[in-house]
């Protein structure tokens, strides 16, 4: 007996916020792995990215208006377009941002992260100004909701599963994209050692815009997939941003699988702890564990041992 | 110029021209409304005279100065709070003699950490010492085991998110979102007065110059340049036996010593304190503010704190749609433009001509320019020495930056 409940009861919950979990895992690691691979494989520090995932869930909502209003017969089926544009969208101004503002600050990882900041007020402002400041919420199609029941006690939603579907789905393409394909080699090759990859004809300043550019795409899609669990609003992409830089600093900068590992510990511990405490607590205790194990173990989970 | 002593003349020269500024253009020339903004102001210069020790000479960006900050003015706060909720000003409490948010949290008796701060003299010891202890265990266990660059900043940042949710969490104890208000007497002297907040102006205002000066002691001192060494190339450093991670754990707790004070005087100014002082948008506010007033000038960062935070106020007045994008472009335009900020831009195009005056002209055959003792490493009008490049950190086990 633990808390007052009995063993029957602290399963359920367990399984009920183990789920709850599993959403916020998804998302968290949607987010953090577009972080993982900007921050982890480029060095690059990008505070606006909760503001590059914020543009993906406002494409979201408007292309579900676009729908609701033009398209009523296909609308069932726009979030998958909408989670299409999002990625594109996002990875658009991605590039865009390289471009004009990120590659002149390879040398200076510090004053990337002042930059960046500077980039997230300047298009949280330009949110306000074009979507307003009220909260923007998604209207789902209706086989998106309700839930599944398993049991008498525990029951799964639906969005919730096609959030993790997506998550995976995702993660999957990445992995394959960095770790099998010849662009993910290059991208490698330019991260461990740049002069060298470049010495062998890797064009190195296209696989940085290339690479920033998918960063920022998958918070689009993390963002396509937040609308389904939280409302958006131009200063919702700030809320997530240190979770989400812990989460990649936690698993080892440069390590996807750490990166997905983290997200796992820290998305279901909290999930667990907030049932027991108030929310606020919960997030405390964890954000304090994390940096209390960096403190130990200042690299990560995950170290990919590189010699430099 | 000889850059090796405390202060050379045209130390003292600049360093009396923001005196006279500070404690007598200003005052004559504001009503005490817009002084006590000043004073409010110059608070925030602590933190960024703090930031140019430990970013600019020492290259550790710290995104978690609100944290000491902060600190500095619960404590401060809490001293004058227990002043205000003596017996008899809070009888109609169903606790008399508790501070009023407790009590509306159903807390009955005073939490054992706010016993100490019934005595002044506790409380002015701890206000530096609390964010300096703070700042001594997070960097004794961050700098010791060679993490440094983006890792701390990013740590810093979740340390500032931590005791942001924390104080608004522990409403009982902290008075939560709203922080602790309604701050009356200190010694029985009323802080509310326009009086009163003339004469906490000036106080704050000789506060600051004997911070700077002590600031400037240290960076002139051996121990300043070492900082500096350390930044540049900090394998070298550590090469010829010096113990790299102690002179970092002491510029950091230095810094938040100061960014202590600065939130101290800063409640007793302004009359109250709140998480919004804390957490990481004001803590990044603070390294712009430092930014542009040049993180390797000490002058040049007060002077671009009390800029940035006069056009906040004036644009968040008149249009505050505007007031995001200026603050963004600013950022952006800081770091890509002028990296030595405000104070770089003066040592690239005004200095020279100082330097020619009469009375400055026996400085004219030594190069190095006094603002900064990096600056002869310096391109004229480049970028300014990283201090991770990539070759460097990369020695140190790949989490060097």
């Amino acid at each position: 007996m633990l808390f007052g409940y009995s063993f029957g009861d602290l399963g359920s919950i367990m399984a009920m916020q183990g789920f709850a979990g599993l959403i916020l895992f998804s998302v968290f690691v949607l987010m953090a792995l577009g972080l993982a691979i900007i921050f982890g494989q480029m060095g690059v520090i990008n505070m606006a990215h909760g503001e590059f995932m914020i543009l993906g869930a406002y494409v979201t909502a408007m292309t579900s208006q676009f729908f609701a209003a033009f398209l009523p017969a296909a609308f069932s089926l726009y979030f998958f377009l909408a989670i299409v544009l999002a990625f594109i969208a996002s990875g658009l101004l991605g590039m865009a941002v390289e471009w004009l503002l990120i590659r002149h600050l390879y040398r200076r990882p510090l004053d990337t992260l002042l930059a960046t900041w500077g980039l997230s007020l300047i298009l949280q402002q330009v949110y306000r100004s074009i979507f307003g400041a009220r909260e923007v919420g998604v209207e789902l199609p209706p086989w998106m909701m309700g839930s599944m029941q398993l049991s008498d006690s525990v029951e799964i939603p639906i969005n919730g599963l096609i959030v993790m579907g997506l998550t995976a789905l995702i993660t999957t393409g990445v992995f394959i994209l960095i770790y099998r394909a010849r662009w993910g080699r290059q991208v490698r090759a330019v991260m461990q050692n740049r002069a060298m990859a470049d010495a062998v004809g890797i064009d190195t300043e296209r696989v940085d815009r290339l690479t920033f550019g998918l960063g920022c795409g998958i918070a689009g899609v993390a963002g396509a997939a937040f609308t389904m669990i939280g409302s958006t609003s131009p200063t919702a992409g700030q809320l997530y941003i240190v979770d989400t830089f812990l989460v990649v600093v936690f698993g080892g900068a440069s390590s996807l699988i750490g990166t997905i590992a983290s997200a796992f510990t820290i998305s279901q511990t909290r999930s667990t702890l907030e049932f027991f405490l108030s929310g606020s607590m919960a997030q405390v205790i964890v954000l304090l564990t994390v940096v209390g194990i960096l403190m130990l173990r200042p690299q990560g989970l995950f170290v990919l041992k590189v010699r430099r | 110029m000889r850059t090796d002593t405390f202060l050379n003349r045209k130390d003292i020269v600049a360093i009396l021209l923001l005196a006279v500024f500070i404690l007598v253009a200003l005052p004559l020339v504001l009503e005490p409304f817009r002084l006590n903004l000043f004073g409010k102001y110059l608070t925030y210069a602590f933190v960024a005279l703090g930031l140019v020790l430990c970013w600019g000479d020492a290259g550790i960006l710290s995104l978690g100065q609100g944290i000491f900050f902060g600190l500095g003015g619960y404590c401060m706060a809490m001293f004058l709070k227990l002043e205000a909720s003596s017996v008899e000003n809070t009888k109609i409490q169903s606790t008399p003699g508790i501070p009023d948010f407790m009590d509306w949290n159903q807390i009955t008796a005073l939490p054992w950490f706010w016993q100490p701060f019934h005595s002044l003299t506790f409380t002015v010891i701890a206000v530096p010492l609390v964010p300096a202890l703070l700042a001594f265990i997070v960097g004794v266990a961050m700098f010791k085991r060679r993490v440094g660059g983006t890792y701390f900043a990013i740590i810093t940042q979740a340390i500032a998110a931590i005791l942001t949710i924390l104080i608004i969490g522990q409403q009982g104890y902290t008075g939560g979102v709203n922080g602790i208000t309604d701050l009356r007497t200190l010694h029985g002297w009323d802080i509310r007065t326009d009086h009163a907040k003339t004469v906490l102006y000036f106080v704050n205002g000789f506060l600051l110059i004997a911070c700077l000066l002590v600031a400037q002691f240290v960076r002139r001192s051996k121990l300043g340049r070492i900082l500096v060494a350390m930044r540049d190339k900090e394998d070298r450093v550590r090469f010829s036996g010096y113990d790299v991670a102690s002179f970092k754990v002491f510029v950091f707790c230095f810094a938040a010593a100061l960014a202590g004070i600065g939130g101290a005087m800063f409640a007793l100014q302004v009359g109250f304190m709140s998480p919004s002082f804390v957490g990481i948008v004001p803590s990044i506010e603070l390294v712009i503010a430092c930014a542009v007033g040049g993180r390797t000038s000490l002058l040049g960062a007060v002077y671009g704190t009390l800029l940035v935070n006069w056009s906040k106020t004036t644009f968040s007045e008149d249009m505050p749609q505007l007031w995001l994008l200026a603050m963004g472009g600013l950022f952006i335009g800081v770091v890509m433009l002028f990296p030595n900020g405000l104070a770089g831009v003066w040592r690239d195009y005004a200095d020279r001509y100082v330097d020619r005056l009469p009375w400055f002209a026996a400085s004219r055959k030594v190069p190095p320019p006094v603002a900064s003792p990096t600056a002869a490493t310096m391109p004229p009008s480049g970028t300014i020495p990283t201090p991770n490049t990539m070759q460097v950190a990369s020695l140190e086990l790949g989490h060097g930056q």
